[in-house]
């Protein structure tokens, strides 16, 4: 009977036209942390969404016995009333309030007259220093970065009197850093008696920290894999993930590196746009060749997005200065425009936010950096623009029924490709891919990795900013390290390790 | 067999659906337009009154389409606009009675007078950040004000004795189409245009699909596409026949059907429209493609300053004089004709051609009220009932399918 905290029996759940989740089944003993993995549209957020009450009772079927009762929640408050608390991938915070009144946002702590803001912040406080977050209560989320936000979350679900912690993707956008002090932490509280339900695509952190690992293909489990020695092999997630044996993780590739350099940037300087005595990057040099990958490693924060954009038509920062050839031409690229059309394309971290509009059709998504391909004085060519639409789907094998789907409605790897579509239709020279690979799944990654060997195989240029290092290693010629705004490494992908990456950082820190 | 039967079923389900989605405004109109005709006893239907419907309603629907290009940017809307409808009626209204210019010159000084009001606003809204509302709330009070003080106060009368300039300018606007020898009682040539424009939407689409065919583009099915051009065909000669009995072709309709093909064409068909989505979908995804938004926000803004221009125009035509009171609350009518027409109070989509219906949709209802003589009080309580059930049914059947919320 108390063997398990959570039985999720049998439950299916059916959207219009698609069966999201057939029969699955999910057991959780108290005092674990478990971990669900899968492709993307597995179903493990739809799973998480039934239990979570956010996809009410009725609307699935099948059961669910928490604490040995049948549970039947119709709201989200129903389950956190249970003590079951879900922190989404998108945080869920308001930037303008302080941690404190975040952390009690909609279960405030009431005093006599309205609400009691010195119990509000102490409380706040207790919990955050469970959670071994040094920051006052009364800070403003905004002015906090997003690892100390995540923790945030957490220190909010432990106001709650948290009993299960559900995390989707907990670590996508945290650095390595932040992402081991986040999974200790978890370890921390299964300590204490603390269960866990983790969903996430790294396979290496879900190795370090899970018991049991669940794996959910097309909506149906596939298996529980045991791992109380937390020495699993990848490979066998992997296995069980995509229903076969992905034997390299990085297409192999040609090294054709030309002599020309595609791109050279000397002595740049960024001064960031508000606090204008702040150097956001400071005194950086790098180069990159024709048909050469060049990563960019650092922590989240090493100023290396901040770069990327400010050499793409100075998008980013303020009081640039610096020196900026493309093959060997010298070249003032005052807005992004100019950028595009002297050969470069910078494709967002932030797909959603910066990239894509959702709401509009993959076909107009894909022509939207270099319009006038499709028009002739002015006028849209509409059905070239599918065509040349249509014939990227087919490139880059974005899996949709049509191109004149909205892109809001995708997976995140295919609305990944479509903005790998977007740029690669603008026909640079130089492309600057800016975490390419975050959120999506093994299979999509691998597919991902492919177009960036055929980009540097026609003779292109590519950089590569990544916070996963051994996709650095995988993938590239060549990584350069920054932090703090400055270039404190360079080193051949042959000799790199992630030790040395990791050592090159920390020496930099004591400088 | 039986499997089978109830997929067709599913599909033709599917089917109905969307057409009543994608067609929801078109059958409130005729359905709203039925109504009418059947409450006024037919009174709706004579000629004249379908004639001023267009007339009457002018200036909502160039008003409306000014106003779609701002609303598409991120649900911003000009407040402004009724109140540059007087600074620009009174200025021309002046400088006809005043001066006694050429009223081809008092159009064109007119027009660049809205268009450097346009610029106005649009350079604080777009290079600034003013916020819309708050920028176009000021130029509300504003040009309200220098439009009565142009005014001094009184309502200034157009000229209307044959070969003044009044006239003349009259005319521009005011006057209808009559070719001699052919109109008579019954002004034939309405009829011909009618005809005329009916064949050439019929010319256009089986070239376009013969185009098409060639180049092997995927195209809309046969069927569908001619039944639709056939329903267009039908009411464009009906409504004709219609003007044919009554004084035929009205100037006024010209110049709007000008206006609405030239921003249906701009939305839909080239690149600068595209951008005016782009911004309102994503705008910093826009920036990142090396759009110039600011730019989108300027022309936006200056576009509907110049549409207000020529609605006071229209407007002074119509009514022949302007006062203090001209245009008042005119941006209302047109915010509302554009959330009805189905544009996005959040930006990024929306129509000419809903616009179109959302504006005639909002005339007909005026009209038949007024054909009742019902009080002017209870129109306001329609309008507004009939612009918030649109925008509910809009979000609700948006959430249906996921897009909302």
């Amino acid at each position: 009977m108390a063997e398990y905290i959570l039985e999720m029996k049998h439950i299916t759940k059916e959207f219009p036209g698609v069966k999201a989740l057939d029969n699955v089944n999910l057991q959780v003993k108290p005092g674990e942390i478990h971990a669900l993995v899968g492709e993307n549209g597995a179903g493990k957020s739809t799973l998480m969404n039934v239990l979570s009450g956010t996809y009410p009772f009725g609307t699935y079927t099948g059961d669910i016995v928490y604490n040995g009762e049948e549970c039947q929640f119709k709201t989200l408050h129903d389950s956190e009333e249970k003590g079951i608390v879900i922190i989404h991938q998108e945080l869920a915070l308001i930037p303008e309030l302080s941690i404190g009144e975040n952390m009690f946002l909609g279960n405030e702590r009431k005093g006599h007259f309205g609400i009691d803001w010195d119990k509000t912040y102490h409380e706040a406080g207790e919990h955050m220093r469970q959670v071994g977050l040094k920051e006052e209560a009364t800070t403003l989320i905004k002015d906090i970065g997003t690892g100390k936000q995540q923790l945030v979350e957490i220190a909010k679900a432990l106001s709650k009197n948290v009993k299960l912690l559900i995390l989707d993707e907990p670590t996508s956008s945290l650095n390595e850093e932040d992402s081991k002090m986040l999974l200790d932490l978890l370890l921390d509280f299964k300590k204490k008696g603390m269960t866990s339900i983790i969903i996430s695509h790294k396979l290496n952190e879900i190795s370090y920290v899970a018991d049991k690992i669940t794996v959910l293909r097309d909506g149906a489990t596939i298996e529980t894999i045991d791992n109380e020695q937390h020495n699993i092999d990848e490979a066998r997630i992997i296995r069980g993930m995509v229903g076969r044996e992905l034997s390299d993780r990085y297409p192999a590739r040609e090294h054709n590196i030309s002599d020309k350099i595609g791109m050279e940037v000397s002595g740049w300087t960024v001064y960031h746009p508000i606090y204008s005595e702040k150097k956001v990057v400071d005194n950086v040099s790098f180069n990159v060749r024709r048909g050469e990958i060049v990563g960019f490693s650092g922590l989240q924060g090493a100023g290396r997005t901040e770069l990327a954009m400010s050499i793409f038509g100075r998008s980013y920062g303020a009081n640039i200065s610096g020196e900026l050839k493309i093959d060997g031409e010298k070249k003032e690229l005052k807005n992004v425009r100019t950028a595009i059309e002297s050969g470069l394309a910078y494709v967002t971290e932030d797909r959603k936010g910066n990239g894509l509009i959702l709401e509009e059709s993959i076909a107009r998504n894909t022509t939207m950096a270099r319009l006038e391909k499709v028009c002739s004085k002015g006028i849209i060519n509409v059905d070239k623009e599918n065509a040349v639409a249509e014939e990227y789907k087919e490139k880059l094998r974005t899996k949709t029924p049509s191109v004149q789907q909205e892109v809001g409605n995708l997976s995140g790897g295919n609305q990944q490709k479509v903005l790998l579509a977007k740029w690669m239709f603008a026909d640079p020279e130089v492309l600057i891919l800016d975490e390419p690979t975050r959120g999506i799944d093994v299979g999509a990654k691998y597919e991902i990795y492919c177009i960036m060997n055929d980009l540097v195989a026609q003779g292109k240029s590519v950089i590569m900013i990544s916070s996963e290092m051994p996709e650095l290693l995988g993938m590239c010629d060549r990584i350069y390290v920054m932090n703090e705004g400055r270039m404190v490494a360079e080193m051949p992908a042959s000799e790199a390790t992630q030790e040395k990456i990791m050592s090159a950082i920390l020496q930099s820190d004591k400088k | 067999m039986d499997a089978k039967t109830t997929t067709n079923n599913k599909a033709a389900n599917l089917n109905v659906g969307a057409f009543i989605k994608k067609y929801t405004m078109v059958i409130a109109l005729v359905v709203v337009f039925i109504f009418f005709a059947w409450w006024t006893e037919k009174r709706l239907l004579y000629p004249q009154n379908l004639s001023n419907l267009l007339i009457q309603n002018a200036y909502v629907l160039v008003l409306a389409c000014g106003m779609l290009l701002c609303i598409l940017t991120g649900g911003n809307i000009d407040l402004s606009v009724g109140s540059t409808v007087c600074f620009i009626g009174a200025i021309a209204a002046q400088m006809l009675t005043k001066y006694n210019l050429n009223p081809i010159i008092v159009i064109l000084l007119s027009l660049v007078f809205s268009c450097l009001i346009g610029m106005w606003q649009g350079f604080w809204i777009g290079y600034v950040h003013i916020p819309p509302f708050i920028c176009t709330l000021a130029g509300m009070f504003l040009f309200r004000g220098f439009g009565r003080a142009i005014l001094e106060s009184k309502t200034i009368a157009i000229p209307q004795s044959e070969g003044s300039v009044g006239k003349r300018f009259l005319d521009i606007f005011t006057s209808y189409i009559e070719v001699p020898g052919l109109d008579n009682d019954v002004k034939w040539s309405a009829f011909a245009a009618g005809i005329i424009i009916a064949c050439v939407l019929v010319v256009i689409t089986v070239f376009n699909r013969i185009k098409k065919a060639k180049k092997g583009y995927k195209q809309a099915s046969a069927v569908s596409q001619f039944a639709k051009i056939a329903i267009i065909d039908l009411l464009i000669i009906a409504y004709t026949w219609k003007l044919a009995h009554y004084k035929g072709i009205p100037v006024m309709a010209l110049w709007v059907l000008a206006i609405v093909f030239i921003y249906a064409f701009i939305t839909s068909k080239t690149a600068f429209g595209r951008y005016f989505y782009a911004v309102g979908g994503n705008e910093k995804a826009t920036k990142l493609s090396g759009i110039d938004t600011k730019k989108v926000y300027f022309l936006a803004y200056t576009s509907m300053s110049l549409l207000a221009g020529l609605s006071g125009l229209l407007v002074a035509a119509r009514v022949g004089s302007v006062n203090g009171d001209t245009g008042n609350s005119y941006e209302m009518d047109a915010i509302g004709s554009c959330f009805i027409g189905g544009a996005s109070a959040y930006g990024g989509s929306g129509t000419v051609g809903g616009v179109v219906v959302g504006a005639i949709l909002l005339g007909v209802i005026n009209q038949g009220m007024s054909i009742k003589g019902l009080d002017s009080n209870w129109q306001y309580v329609v309008k507004g009932s009939v612009l918030l059930a649109a925008v509910i049914f809009d979000v609700v059947s948006n959430k249906k399918t996921g897009k909302a919320g």
